[in-house]
Formats: C-alpha cells, sequence, structure tokens
C-alpha cells in the first residue's frame, strides 16, 4: 500500500462539547476506490466525526488529510471542494423541486438560470451512463420514491465533483431489494474509483458490502477490521464491549382468544388522504402480531387508528368488546381505559414531551387518573412516586423524575415510554418502532419485555420497519405495502426475501422500474 | 450546582436580568443623544415611582392593570396561542364590568355586587376571546390575526355602546353614568385610614388583592392542576397531546377564555376601582404591554409580578421624567417599553450561548 492510496486519513482528531468526549483521538485511514464501513451505537460519535469531516464541526486537535493533503474545513463548501459529498440521513432535498434543480441547487452559476440547468443536464447524463444511475431529470422531487430520492442525493454529490461519498444510515428507509439496488450503485461507483464511506448499524450490510470495517465506541475508535477477517458476532461486541444477544430466545407462544379484530378498514391520514384500504386482521391474546413494511405505506397511519388517534373511514375495529366504526370512534384516552396502550413510532413527538420533565412525561395520557388526583389537584408527589417506580421497573437512567425529559438518551426515553404503557398492565399493546434509534444493549432489554408481555397474555401489535426485529418477536406477521395487506406469514415461516417481496408487493412490480409512486 | 439547576438559573433569572439592563443601557444612550443626563433622569424616574407614597400608589396602580393583561398572556401562550388581543379583550371585559355596576339595584350589599361585576368582567373578556379561539380551533385562522381585528372591532364596539346606548341624555362626552356605589372598589389608602394610618391620596385600590390572587390561581392551575398540565401538554407539543387523549380544539378554547377572562379584569382596577364609570380608552396601552410583561416575566405568575411592578415603575416614573424635563415627553415610556420588548423579547437569547459556555457545559450533539 503505497500512500498515494489513501482517500482520507484522520490523525488523533478530538472534539468535546462541552463535558462530553465526542471524539477522543479517533484514527481512521480509509483508501481510495474502497467502501469502508463506521458501525457504533448511537451516541459512539459517528455522526460527529463526519460533521468534522463535512465541515459542520471543527476538530478540536488533530490532522485531517484528503487526498493526502492537509485540510481544515470551515463549511461544507470548502469540503465539497475538497471532493467530500454527504447523502445525509434525512434527505436535502426541495420536494417541490425538480431533480435537475435540485442537483443545481447551491452551484447555479451565473444570474439566470437557464444556462446552468442545461449544462448540468448534459453532465447528469453522463454521469447517469457511467455510473447507472438512471434517473428522471424533470420530475418533481416529492413523485419519486424514497429510493429514487436517495439516488438524486447521490448525483448530487457526484455533479458536485465527490470522489468520497460519505452515506449516514443510507438503508434506514429502503426495502431489502432498494437496499440492493443501492449497494449496485456502490459497486459501480467503486469500479470508477469513488470512495464510499458507510455510516450504519446494520451489521448484515456491512458484512455484505463493505470492504473495511471501523467500531466506534463512546467517541473512541476502538477497532479496524478487513470485513473478510471478521464477523457479525464479532463487531457487534466491539461495539457494546460486551457479548450481546441479537435474537432473543422465546418460548411457544400460546395463543388464546382474539382481543382485536379488524375488518375492511378504510383509513386516512391527517391530510385526508387515503393511506389504509382494505385491511382486515385480527390479534389474539398471548401472541405478537408484527406488522411490516417500508415507511409510509400505511402502517403507521394503522397505527394511529388502532390507538383512536385518527378516525377510520370505513370498516370495523371490535376491540376489547367495544366496536369501533366511522361513528362510532373512542379517543385515545377511552381506548386506555379499555385497556389498550400504545408506544407511538414517533418518540420525540409523540411518546414524550421533550421540554417535560420526567414525570411529566410519565404523565401523559393518564393525567386524569383518580389515584393522583385529589379534587381539581394534581398531586405532584404521587406523579413523581409513580415515575420512580417505573423508572426503577425498567431501569431507566439517570432515575431522577425531575430531569427534562430531552436530556435522557434515546434509548432511555424509550424505555420511560414503554415503561409508562407496560405498566398500567394493559390487555392490548400496540407498538410502533420499539426500538428505533435505541442503542444495542437497551434492544436487547426492550425486546425481552415485549416477550414478556406476551407470555403474559396480553396481544401485541408490533410494527417495525427493522425486519430483523419483526422476524425475530412476531408470532405471526402481515406485510402492508401501498396501504393494503400483501401476505400474512407465520413467524417460524418467515425468510427476509419473501418478506422482501411483499413489502414491495412484487406482484405489481412495474412501478419499481420506473421509480415513480403510483 | 448541578448543570440542570444551573441551567435553568441562567433561563429564568440571569438571562431576563442581562436582557433587562441592555434595555436600559439602551434607553441610556437614548437619554444622551437628546441631551438629557441619564443619571438625572433615573434618578427623577425611581424617586417619581418609587420615593414617596403617592408615585408608589401610582407605580403599583398601573402594575395592577400589567398583571392582569400578562397573566392572560402567559395563560394563552402555555398553549402555544399568541393572544395579542388583551387590548380588546380588557376594553369588552370592562363593558361587563360596567354593565353589572350600573344596573344592579344601589341598595344591594357590596359582598354581592363586586363579586359579581368581577364577574361581568371575566365573562365579557372570556365572550371576546372564544370567537378568535372558535376561528384558530375549528377553522385554522391564525389567533394572532383574528385577536389583532377583535381588538378594532372591540374600539368600534365600544364607541358605538358608549355613544349610543350608555351615554346619558344631555352629556357631551362619551361615558356612562357614575356606578352604583355598591360596586366601587376601596382604595387603599381609605383602607389604611380605617385602621388609623394615614397614607397619602392615590389611584392604587384593591383590585391589587385581586390581582395577586390571580396570580396565585393561575400559578396553581398551570402546574398543579390535570387541566394545566393538558393546556401545557398542547402548547408544548400537539401531537403529543393528541396521544395523550387530549382534545388541541377544546384547550384552545378553553384556553383563550381564561386568557380573555384574565384581560377582562383590567376593568376591574380602572373602573370600579379609580373612575366609577365607563369611558372610552380607558383600557390603553395596557394589552398590549401585557405581551412584554409576559415576556419579561418568562410566562410565569412570580415573574409576571416582578415584570409588572417595573413596568408601573416606568409608567409612573415616565410621567415624572415628562413633568421635570423639558425636552423629555411621555412618549419616552413607550421608547422605553419598546427598547424591553427588542432586548426581552426579539433578543431573548443573545447572551445565552456565552452565558452557557462560560456558566454550564452544554450536551455533546450527535
Amino acid at each position: 500500500m503505497t500512500e498515494s492510496n489513501i482517500a482520507i486519513e484522520l490523525i488523533n482528531v478530538d472534539k468535546h462539547f462541552g463535558a462530553v468526549h465526542a471524539n477522543d483521538k479517533v484514527n481512521l485511514s480509509v483508501r481510495s476506490g474502497t467502501i469502508h464501513g463506521i458501525v457504533g451505537e448511537n451516541g459512539a460519535g459517528k455522526s460527529t466525526l463526519m460533521s468534522i469531516l463535512y465541515g459542520f464541526y471543527q476538530a478540536d486537535s488533530g490532522e485531517i488529510k484528503v487526498f493526502n493533503k492537509e485540510f481544515r474545513a470551515t463549511s461544507s463548501k470548502q469540503s465539497i471542494e475538497a471532493g467530500i459529498g454527504m447523502v445525509h440521513q434525512h434527505f436535502m432535498l426541495v420536494d417541490n423541486f425538480t431533480v435537475l434543480e435540485n442537483v443545481v441547487l447551491g452551484s447555479e452559476g451565473g444570474a439566470l438560470i437557464t444556462e446552468s440547468l442545461s449544462n448540468a443536464r448534459i453532465e447528469l447524463k453522463r454521469l447517469a451512463n457511467e455510473y447507472g444511475l438512471e434517473v428522471e431529470l424533470d420530475i418533481a422531487v416529492e413523485e419519486l420514491s424514497v429510493g429514487m430520492q436517495q439516488r438524486v442525493e447521490i448525483l448530487k454529490g457526484l455533479y458536485k465533483g465527490a470522489k468520497v461519498l460519505i452515506l449516514d444510515e443510507p438503508t434506514g428507509v429502503l426495502t431489502p431489494q432498494e437496499s440492493d439496488e443501492l449497494f449496485r450503485i456502490f459497486e459501480a461507483l467503486k469500479k470508477q474509483g469513488v470512495t464510499i464511506i458507510l455510516i450504519t448499524h446494520k451489521l448484515r450490510e456491512i458484512m455484505s458490502i463493505t470492504d473495511h470495517v471501523s467500531v466506534m465506541r463512546a467517541g473512541k475508535m476502538v477497532a479496524h477490521r478487513e470485513t473478510s477477517q471478521t464477523n457479525p458476532e464479532e463487531l457487534a461486541e466491539l461495539m457494546i464491549g460486551r457479548k450481546v444477544l441479537l435474537n432473543i430466545k422465546k418460548s411457544k407462544a400460546k395463543i388464546g382468544n382474539p382481543v382485536l379484530v379488524a375488518k375492511n378498514l378504510e383509513i386516512e391520514n391527517e391530510q385526508g388522504l387515503k393511506r389504509v384500504s382494505n385491511v382486515s386482521f385480527e390479534a389474539c391474546s398471548g401472541e405478537i402480531l408484527g406488522i411490516a413494511g417500508v415507511t409510509g405505506n400505511g402502517q403507521g397511519t394503522l397505527l394511529k387508528a388502532l390507538a383512536g388517534i385518527l378516525p377510520i373511514s370505513s370498516g370495523t375495529i371490535e376491540i376489547m368488546g367495544e366496536t369501533i366504526t366511522s361513528k362510532n370512534t373512542l379517543n385515545p384516552e377511552q381506548l386506555r381505559n379499555l385497556g389498550v396502550a400504545h408506544v407511538p413510532e414517533d418518540r420525540q413527538r409523540m411518546g414524550m414531551i421533550s421540554e417535560f420533565t420526567a414525570s411529566e412525561t410519565a404523565l401523559l395520557g393518564y393525567h386524569n387518573d383518580k389515584n393522583i388526583n385529589q379534587g381539581v389537584w394534581l398531586r405532584r408527589a404521587s406523579v413523581k412516586a409513580n415515575c420512580e417506580s417505573i423508572m426503577e421497573a425498567f431501569d431507566v437512567r439517570p432515575n431522577n423524575p425531575n430531569l427534562m425529559s430531552s436530556n435522557f438518551s434515546g434509548g432511555n426515553q424509550q424505555k420511560l415510554i414503554l415503561a409508562r404503557e407496560f405498566e398500567r398492565d394493559p390487555d392490548v399493546l400496540i407498538i410502533g418502532q420499539p426500538t428505533r434509534g435505541v442503542d444495542i444493549g437497551a434492544i436487547e432489554f426492550i425486546r425481552k419485555r415485549i416477550i414478556d408481555m406476551r407470555d403474559t397474555g396480553k396481544a401485541i401489535i408490533l410494527i417495525s420497519v427493522e425486519l430483523e426485529e419483526i422476524m425475530s418477536l412476531s408470532d405471526r406477521i402481515v406485510v402492508m405495502c401501498d396501504g393494503e395487506i400483501t401476505g400474512t406469514v407465520n413467524g417460524t415461516d418467515a425468510d427476509e426475501a419473501t418478506l422482501g417481496m411483499m413489502m414491495a408487493n412484487a406482484l405489481e412490480s412495474d412501478d419499481e422500474l420506473t421509480g415513480i409512486k403510483s | 450546582m448541578t448543570r440542570e439547576r444551573r441551567l435553568s438559573w441562567i433561563n429564568g433569572f440571569l438571562l431576563p436580568f442581562l436582557n433587562v439592563l441592555t434595555a436600559f443601557i439602551a434607553t441610556a444612550i437614548v437619554f444622551v443623544l437628546i441631551g438629557v443626563d441619564p443619571i438625572k433622569a433615573t434618578k427623577i424616574l425611581i424617586y417619581g415611582a418609587l420615593g414617596y407614597d403617592e408615585g408608589l400608589g401610582y407605580t403599583l396602580y398601573y402594575a395592577t392593570n400589567f398583571v392582569f393583561t400578562g397573566l392572560a398572556v402567559a395563560v394563552a401562550f402555555h398553549a402555544g396561542l399568541f393572544n395579542i388581543g388583551g387590548e380588546g379583550q380588557a376594553y369588552v371585559g370592562g363593558l361587563g364590568t360596567a354593565l353589572v355596576a350600573l344596573y344592579l339595584n344601589p341598595a344591594m350589599s357590596a359582598w354581592i355586587v363586586i363579586p359579581l361585576a368581577i364577574s361581568g368582567g371575566l365573562l365579557f373578556g372570556a365572550l371576546w376571546a372564544i370567537v378568535p379561539a372558535y376561528l384558530q380551533a375549528y377553522r385554522g385562522s391564525h389567533i394572532v390575526i383574528t385577536t389583532i381585528m377583535f381588538n378594532f372591532l372591540a374600539s368600534a364596539l365600544m364607541v358605538y355602546v358608549l355613544v349610543n346606548v350608555l351615554r346619558e341624555v344631555g352629556e357631551m362626552s362619551p361615558e356612562s353614568a357614575d356606578f352604583i356605589k355598591a360596586s366601587w372598589l376601596p382604595f387603599v389608602h381609605d383602607v389604611f385610614a380605617s385602621f388609623g394610618y394615614k397614607i397619602a391620596k392615590s389611584p392604587l385600590n384593591l383590585s391589587i388583592l385581586v390581582a395577586l390572587f390571580f396570580s396565585g390561581l393561575v400559578w396553581f392551575f398551570l402546574w398543579h392542576t390535570r387541566w394545566g398540565f393538558a393546556i401545557r401538554a398542547v402548547g408544548k407539543s400537539n401531537d403529543a397531546a393528541v396521544y395523550g387523549g387530549i382534545n388541541p380544539k377544546k384547550i384552545i378554547i378553553v384556553t383563550m377564555c381564561i386568557s380573555g377572562a384574565l384581560a377582562g379584569l383590567v376593568g376591574i382596577n380602572e373602573l370600579m376601582g379609580v373612575q366609577h364609570r365607563l369611558f372610552l380608552n380607558f383600557n390603553y396601552g395596557y394589552g398590549f404591554g401585557g405581551i412584554a410583561v409576559a415576556l419579561m416575566g418568562r410566562n410565569h405568575p412570580v415573574g409576571i409580578l416582578i415584570a409588572a411592578f417595573l413596568f408601573g415603575i416606568l409608567y409612573q416614573g415616565g410621567a415624572e421624567l415628562d413633568f421635570e424635563l423639558q425636552n423629555v415627553s411621555r412618549d419616552i415610556v413607550v421608547v422605553m417599553q419598546g427598547l424591553v420588548i427588542l432586548f426581552c423579547g426579539g433578543l431573548e437569547y443573545l447572551y445565552r450561548p456565552i452565558l452557557i459556555r462560560f456558566l454550564a457545559p452544554i450536551e455533546g450533539a450527535e
């Protein structure tokens, strides 16, 4: 290996945020023309490191070399000039601009847009041919599927002359098939000499696509490996510093009577768009019913309707002996009183109030309970005691009810929310994305608790975009695509390929080819 | 001291204090520019507002109004609503008070009349807020726009009512008859005199106790009842509130009614306490001043009491400046008020990054 084929080199890069040591003397060298994975738990410092590389933050000390040149970016513009492009987890696209306009954004050139647009068109055609990145240029970005939007992001980077592409959790929003397509693009880019840095927490991807992998833990770079020389177990152990059980053992489900029966549901989302149609299923006590699907295929809308947040427009839900129709609705509070608990998909915006203390977040949804209210008086001492006891039960750290909810880590926030819902001993549990953005240690804990709940005879409806999660927890799996159920499988029979086909509704795969959502 | 405590200390006390200080420094610069010695002006202002019984009485009397409107703005703010309509709600609330205080049987006991007249103010203030609240909750019209429009509507309505309905026959100026005696709130100097203490006459009356009572009530309501919890939940996160089984639409209506009712209490002080009749523009400027008071007081009743007192000082001290100095008019109060709003509201977090860097380590961003 000669000096010249190192694309990016970080030497002793150090970054503090106040008392937090986000990057502790990090060393990293990425060889040119390779795919380099960086794994680590949330909070391990991956994103900080990449933000330093992309000019969002400046390192406190240390050295950065890009293609053997000293590099110190104070803005993303400088990074782009040095040949670094970044595809963020949340796309930075203007929805109602066309693909072409989005790509040109930020490098318009002169006062008139026409000329730069036509130049860009020629350049993009070339790039598309070279890398196999076909995208229709004159279509508004909002019309594109998520996978296609991601391509636009990659094109944007390449158009600006990126020789190193950093992708932050790129497959979080993709179907397995779309992910495979993305990986094919990676291979094509690699052949053309583009260097790719892939930040992810999915070890499967690391194993299948990368050449090298670096592991971060608590701000430190703890290991560098050649991918072919390592395995997922070793990486997981390196990430959290101890052995973990990713596949939790569970006993056979003792399935009881149906407690939630949905028939021919049709549901509109907040904007009045029909997102769920003709959905029927039943959930029985003592089983976990997994609902799989790519984000935005109606699972979220379904979840909200089951929890009473959205009304249904037709069909019925029979739940704990009550029948919900478009006329006879139950609000979230009434459902809670019936014994239906709900862990929402969006922890930050819905499950908690980040500016409230932990004890107030633990009160959300239960503030009318008799045992904490005395006449008009909400007894804060009881509220606090209650919060302390559920924090104890779910090992929420720090165990301080007066701490602002936003100051807990993602895993502890999620544990607090789960504790709030689980500790009321509900009969039906509706759980959305229980482990999204949660570190591996907490994932293990949360999954065990969900199985414990099942074993005490609760009916659990689990919605997750993590197929691996659905597969390891569910006793039965329902797959949704475009608002409809495209398949049902038994948990034990499920495999990723079949589920993936169902998630993409492969019977109508014509839409996939053009990449345009119907 | 933990980092949490330090942060809340910075946000709750140090920041507002520095903001007010900056506003005063800016005011001092204005004084220099118009050729007034700022130190002399400060002395006049402080003495005028606090230095003698009568001045202090006026200061507290002005502050009473600001407590009512400040609380009104704060309650709405906790539900995420920016109630600009305090002006109109105070005005119409005064009408409610006046109707009770004009038309009840004069022979009735003050113990009955006064609570009823206060209720009249609460009720009419709430009614004036309910339409903008409904429009916000169920029709999506922005509360800022509708409450501003309702201020103009209130002005027009009150002119009509005073000129065409309440004006006494043969009377030239648009004002009502005198209220019945039973509705008059006692002056503080009269109360003191009845206990044998002699203090100078001022418009300060017992409505200041009403203001203190409602400050305590608002505090208890917001932080120690389930309804207060629901209001704050809606204010911080609509989605989370809905998830928690709270209906934000209802909360908007209820909160605006409470807000309007509190603003409607300005009439207690101005009409029942001092003037004993209804007249044009008695509410002038207090509704808007309440916004500044709430901003400065961090929407907390204790902060509002402090801020209202400060605004009382500005009002009364400003009047003294106008009286004492030739090249200063009463408008200087508006300038000072504007600067306080600018630094406490618009530039609220001006010093925050610096303070946090030196006094509390910030959390890491990952």
